[in-house]
C-alpha cells in the first residue's frame, strides 16, 4: 500500500509496525488463496482492488465522509439494523475479524477458551491494527452468545463509544417486543449521534439502500445454482464479506456487474470448475476476512462451495425489509419483522435454521454439507450434532468440522475434507 | 500388472506391490524427518506399473512423483475389504490420527470420524506414556496386561495425562496398573468414535496401535465382540492404495 496512507494510519493511532506485518500476511494470503485461482470472473478485479485497499482507500473514504459530517458506526453482528444507520446518513462497517492477532495481550483479558472471532476482535483493538474500529464514532456490541456479551463488559473499557444492544433468545411475542424496544432505543441513539431526526422518508431510503445490496447478493447466489459453477465459493464468499465494508451503492453495482458476466458464462456453459464437480454447502459460524482457511481447503480438494448458511452469507442477507409502510412506525415494524427472522443459534429452539439448510441444499443442488463450527462457539457447536443427525436422516451427507483461525490443523482438515469428497463421488 | 501403494504416515512408511491381487512385495521404514527421501529409498529396486500414495505425506509424494493420491480413510476402507471382504466397520489408530470408518454392504464409505489436531487416543499418546513410565513401546501392552487392576486416567490430553501419570508415580502407584489405565483411556475414546459412526457387524482393527495386544483385548471387552486384526495391521493403507492404483488409469 502506498506511502500516503502512513500519515492517515498515524492519525488513527495505529501501530504502524504491527499493521505493516498484518498487511503483509493478508497480502500473501490473498495472493496464495485468491489470486492463485484459475479462470476467475473479470468482475472479481473490483474485489481484488477493494481487498488491496481495504485499509487504505476505503479508510480514506470513510475519513472524508466523516469530515463532511457523516458518522461511522461499527458492528459485530447482522442483528444491527443497517437501515436505521443509513436513514441517518451514517455508515455501518463490520468489525468482525478473521485472523489471530496479539494473542498474548488478548489472553490477559479473555480466557483461553474463548472463540477465535471474539479473540480476534480484541486482538485487532489491542494490537492497534484495525483502522475501522479506530474510525468508528460508535461501536455496537450485541447480546448474542455468552462469549460476546461478557466480552463487551471488558471491551467497554478499551473503546470510548461502546453501545450495547440487547437481543431476545426466544422467538415469542415477548422476544419480539424486546427486539422492538431495542431497535427503537437504537434509532434514538443513532439520531442523537448524528443529530438527524429519522423520518419516514429517510427510513424508506435506508431500507432501499440495504435492500438493493441484498438483491444484488441474491442474484449472485442464484447464479451459483449453475453446473459447471461459474464462480468459486471463495470468490462468492469474498463478495459476502465485502458486503460489510463497502460503499453500498458501489457494492451493489459491482456485484450486479459480476452477475451480468456470470450469466454470459452460464449461457456458454463456462465454469471455474469442471461440470459435475462435487458441490458443498457450508453451514455454521461466520467467516470474517481473512478467515478463508476452510473454503480454501475445500476448493483445493476437488469440490466447489455453492452456498454459505452463515451470518457472512444467507443467514445475514436472507429476507428483504418490506418498504411499503408510510409512517416511521410502520417502517420500524417492517425492520423488526425482518430481523426477527434471523435464525442465529443463540435462539432456543431454533428449528428455522435446519429448514433453511435443507432448503439451501435443494436450491443449490449441494451433494453434502460441511458444518463449520468455531472451537468454543457453544451455540453452533451445540447445534452441530442435531443438525448432522437430521441431515443424515434425510440422506444428506454431513461432515462436522471444529476449528479455529490457526493453520496447524490444515493437514488433518485436508484429510477429512478430501475423504468426505471421495465419499460423495 | 504390478500396482504399488505407498502409505506415508507420520511415524512409518509402508510400501505394497500387488500383482493380480497378490501381495508380492511389502516394505516398511520409519518416516524420520525427511519422509520423501525415505520413500524414495523404499522404492529402490521395486518395479511397478502404477503407484498411488496415501497417508499424511501423500501430497508431498504427489508433487515429486506426479502420482495420484487417496486419503488414508478411503485407502483403509479398500484395503480392509481386500483382506476381509465382509467388513463393515474399520478402526484405524495410527501414529497421530485415529479414525472410525463405516462402510455399506458394497464397501463404500458412508460415514467416518477422525480425531482433531491433538494426539489424544493415538499411537503418539501411547508412545509418550510408555516413555513416561519407563517402558519400551513394544512391551507397553504386555506389561499393562500383567496388571491385576487398573487406575483410571481421566485426562485425554497427552500433556495433562503425562502430568497425571507423573503424579501417580510420585504417589507410589504400580506402573503396570497405571499403564493399564492409560490403555483403557485410549480404548474408551476409540469406542466413542465407533459409536458415532454407528458400527455394524465385524470390526476390523488396523494401524500401528493394532499391534498392541492390550488395546485389542480391552477393545473386545468393551465392545463385547471379537475384533479382526490383520497379520500386518500397518500395511492396510498401502494395500488399499495399491488396489486403487490399478483402477484409476
Amino acid at each position: 500500500m502506498s506511502e500516503d496512507y502512513k500519515s492517515m494510519w498515524e492519525s488513527l493511532e495505529l501501530d504502524l509496525k504491527a499493521h505493516d506485518a498484518l498487511l503483509e500476511v493478508l497480502g500473501k494470503g490473498y495472493q496464495d488463496i485468491y489470486l492463485a485461482q484459475k479462470n476467475r470472473p473479470e468482475g472479481m478485479g473490483y474485489f481484488d482492488f477493494v481487498m488491496s485497499e481495504v485499509h487504505g482507500l476505503r479508510i480514506r473514504e470513510l475519513l472524508d465522509e466523516k469530515a463532511a459530517g457523516q458518522k461511522v458506526i461499527g458492528s459485530f453482528c447482522v442483528f444491527v439494523p443497517e437501515e436505521i444507520v443509513r436513514a441517518a446518513d451514517a455508515i455501518l462497517v463490520g468489525l468482525c475479524a478473521g485472523a489471530d492477532f496479539a494473542g498474548e495481550e488478548v489472553e490477559k483479558l479473555l480466557p483461553r477458551n474463548t472463540c477465535s472471532l471474539i479473540k480476534s476482535a480484541f486482538g485487532f483493538k489491542l494490537g492497534k491494527v484495525c483502522p475501522y474500529i479506530e474510525s468508528a464514532d460508535m461501536i455496537v456490541g450485541e447480546n448474542t452468545c455468552d462469549g460476546k456479551k461478557k466480552s463487551y463488559e471488558i471491551l467497554k473499557d478499551l473503546v470510548p463509544n461502546l453501545y450495547v444492544m440487547d437481543l431476545p433468545q426466544v422467538k415469542s411475542a415477548e422476544g419480539r417486543a424486546l427486539l422492538k424496544a431495542e431497535f427503537v432505543r437504537f434509532k434514538e441513539a443513532v439520531e442523537k449521534l448524528t443529530g438527524i431526526a429519522i423520518d419516514a422518508k429517510r427510513l424508506k431510503k435506508g431500507i432501499e439502500i440495504v435492500n438493493n445490496k441484498r438483491k444484488a447478493i441474491y442474484r449472485l447466489s442464484s447464479l451459483r445454482k449453475a453446473d459447471p459453477p461459474s464462480i468459486s465459493g471463495l470468490d462468492a464468499l469474498l463478495a459476502n464479506q465485502v458486503f460489510f465494508y463497502d460503499n453500498p451503492a458501489r457494492f451493489t453495482e459491482s456485484v450486479n456487474k459480476i452477475c451480468d458476466e456470470l450469466e454470459k458464462r452460464i449461457e456458454n456453459s463456462e465454469g471455474v470448475f469442471p461440470k459435475e464437480t462435487p458441490r458443498l454447502l457450508l453451514s455454521g459460524c461466520p467467516m470474517a476476512v481473512p478467515n478463508w482457511k476452510l473454503p480454501w481447503i475445500i476448493e483445493t480438494s476437488g469440490a466447489v462451495i455453492v452456498g454459505e448458511e452463515s451470518c457472512v452469507g444467507e443467514r445475514g442477507t436472507r429476507n428483504l425489509t418490506d418498504d411499503s409502510g408510510t409512517t416511521v412506525d410502520e417502517l420500524m415494524e417492517a425492520i423488526i419483522d425482518r430481523y426477527f427472522q434471523v435464525d442465529c443459534a443463540i435462539f432456543t429452539p431454533n428449528p428455522d435454521r435446519l429448514d433453511h439448510i435443507v432448503e439451501m441444499v435443494e436450491k443449490y443442488q449441494a451433494n453434502g454439507v460441511i458444518h463449520y463450527g468455531l472451537q468454543f462457539c457453544q451455540p453452533y457447536l451445540m447445534e452441530s450434532m442435531p443438525v448432522e443427525k437430521a441431515l443424515e436422516a434425510k440422506n444428506i451427507p454431513t461432515l462436522r468440522i471444529d476449528t479455529d483461525y490457526s493453520m496447524e490443523d490444515v493437514g488433518q482438515l485436508k484429510t477429512r475434507v478430501e475423504a468426505f469428497i471421495e465419499m460423495l463421488k | 500388472m504390478r500396482c504399488a501403494g505407498i502409505d506415508i504416515g507420520s511415524r512409518t512408511i509402508e510400501l505394497v506391490v500387488l500383482r493380480n491381487g497378490e501381495i508380492i512385495e511389502n516394505r516398511q521404514a520409519d518416516s524420520g524427518f525427511d519422509p520423501l527421501t525415505r520413500a524414495k529409498k523404499l522404492l529402490m529396486g521395486v518395479g511397478h506399473d502404477h503407484i498411488m500414495a496415501t497417508g499424511y505425506g501423500r501430497h508431498l509424494f504427489e508433487l515429486s512423483f506426479d502420482a495420484p493420491t487417496v486419503t488414508e480413510i478411503k485407502a483403509y476402507g479398500i484395503g480392509a475389504r481386500m483382506l476381509f471382504p465382509n467388513v463393515r466397520t474399520i478402526l484405524d489408530i495410527g501414529g497421530q490420527d485415529s479414525k472410525a470408518i463405516a462402510l455399506n454392504e458394497k464397501g463404500k464409505i458412508i460415514k467416518f470420524e477422525m480425531n482433531d489436531r491433538c494426539a489424544a487416543g493415538t499411537g503418539k499418546f501411547l508412545e509418550i506414556m510408555a516413555h513416561a513410565l519407563g517402558f519400551g513401546l513394544d512391551e507397553f501392552g504386555t506389561e499393562a496386561l500383567m496388571a491385576t487392576k487398573d487406575l483410571r486416567i481421566n485426562s485425554m490430553c497427552t500433556v495433562f495425562a503425562e502430568s497425571e501419570v507423573t503424579s501417580l508415580v510420585a504417589k507410589g502407584e504400580n506402573r503396570r496398573e497405571i499403564a493399564l489405565g492409560l490403555h483403557r483411556s485410549v480404548v474408551r475414546r476409540a469406542v466413542g468414535m465407533l459409536k458415532r459412526v454407528s458400527f455394524d457387524g465385524n470390526i476390523f482393527f488396523a494401524g500401528g496401535v493394532a499391534k498392541n495386544f492390550c488395546i485389542c483385548n480391552l477393545l473386545e471387552e468393551a465392545l463385547e465382540q471379537k475384533i479382526i486384526v490383520p497379520r500386518d495391521p500397518q500395511m492396510v493403507g498401502a494395500i488399499g492404495a495399491a488396489c486403487l492404483a490399478g483402477k484409476i488409469r
